[in-house]
């Protein structure tokens, strides 16, 4: 499966942790109310973290 | 890949006034993703919304959007509908606005039957106000005005939508964001009053008070306690107990308001 890169806007990011939660390969951590990509590398662009932000902060770009 | 919300918003609105953790953020995503498979001109598109959390919902987007009085939504819906029966009319509101301030105007537009869809939020509180209970508010639960406990019936938004004519009602939760803008279509696309309530989470004056130690415990309650409807036929009462339905609740045929209006003043002008 090819890659997948994910962009934060930190801008709009309000730290929630939806998405965090919600990815089910594990692939985001907190970093001090903001979100970080961790781990890109697992991504399977399940999408759940784009659907589910609600602050339009997350998105999920082929690589 | 990524969904392009932006070219749907007007520039410089984000990031929103919403509390963190806020559903109200993944319904507006879920109505953008909506008009855009219903192609819908933005020109010939309006959102109306009455006052509230939920109703700040249109200044965002980038359409015709008409923010009004409290809980005067679907009344000013009605007239834009009226006006100009080509436009497609989108209400959005929260439950206090929609159920207890705006409920006359809520259930005579589902009377009418006019066609509109009316996306309501309910997130079981008034968030704006500073966490008042609302028609929703679950029975025992607490807010800024019942301490104790809300001592209240529950208002149930589609039963209501149903008892009182609205054509198309389906109910979905935040933490179902494909559901979301599926409804949505089909409510658009509907001729007829279309009621799409969307159960949604308000971390900061209900969930703080009602032991969801964070959002992420709002948002698994919504989706751990959601039946789908077409399920709830094979489980008991037992286990429906607390549980929400969710999917199309309802939906019928009926006359639309503005043809029928139409051929009123076809009569009188004969």
């Amino acid at each position: 499966m090819s890659s997948a890169r994910l962009e934060v806007i930190e801008r709009n990011c309000k730290g929630c942790s939806i998405c965090v939660e919600f990815c089910p390969k594990n692939v985001l951590e907190m970093d001090v109310f903001l979100v970080k990509v961790a781990r890109p590398e697992d991504c399977i662009k399940c999408m759940q973290c784009e659907l589910l932000c609600p602050d339009f902060a997350i998105k999920v770009h082929d690589a | 890949m990524a969904y392009d919300y932006d070219k749907s918003i007007r520039p410089g609105k984000l990031p929103h006034i919403w509390c963190p953790g806020c559903g109200h953020g993944i319904v507006m995503k879920g109505l953008i993703r909506a008009m855009d498979t219903c192609g819908l001109d933005r020109k010939n598109t309006a959102i109306v919304s009455g006052i509230g959390c939920a109703s700040r919902l249109p200044g965002y987007l980038d359409a015709c959007t008409l923010h009004t009085a409290h809980g005067r939504a679907a009344a000013f819906a009605t007239g834009v509908k009226m006006a100009k029966p080509e436009m497609t009319v989108i209400c959005c509101g929260g439950d206090g606005d929609g159920t207890a301030i705006g409920g006359n105007h809520f259930i005579h537009a589902c009377r009418r039957n006019i066609d509109m869809t009316y996306v309501i939020m309910n997130n079981f509180i008034y968030g704006m106000t500073g966490g008042q209970f609302s028609p929703c508010t679950p029975t025992g639960a607490k807010a800024s005005t019942t301490p104790y406990g809300n001592p209240d019936p529950v208002f149930d938004i589609s039963k209501l939508a149903i008892g009182a004519g609205a054509t198309f009602v389906a109910r979905t939760t935040a933490a179902h964001p494909r559901e979301i803008d599926k409804l949505i279509t089909m409510g658009i696309k509907h001729k007829g009053m279309a009621i799409i309530e969307v159960l949604d989470d308000c971390p900061t004056t209900y969930g703080r008070r009602n032991k969801f130690r964070s959002v992420v415990d709002m948002m698994k309650h919504l989706k751990a306690n959601a039946v789908p409807a077409v399920a709830a036929s094979k489980l008991t009462a037992e286990q429906l107990q607390g549980k929400f339905l969710t999917g199309i609740l309802f939906q019928e045929e009926r006359p639309e308001y503005c043809a029928q209006y139409a051929e009123v003043i076809k009569k009188a002008q004969a």
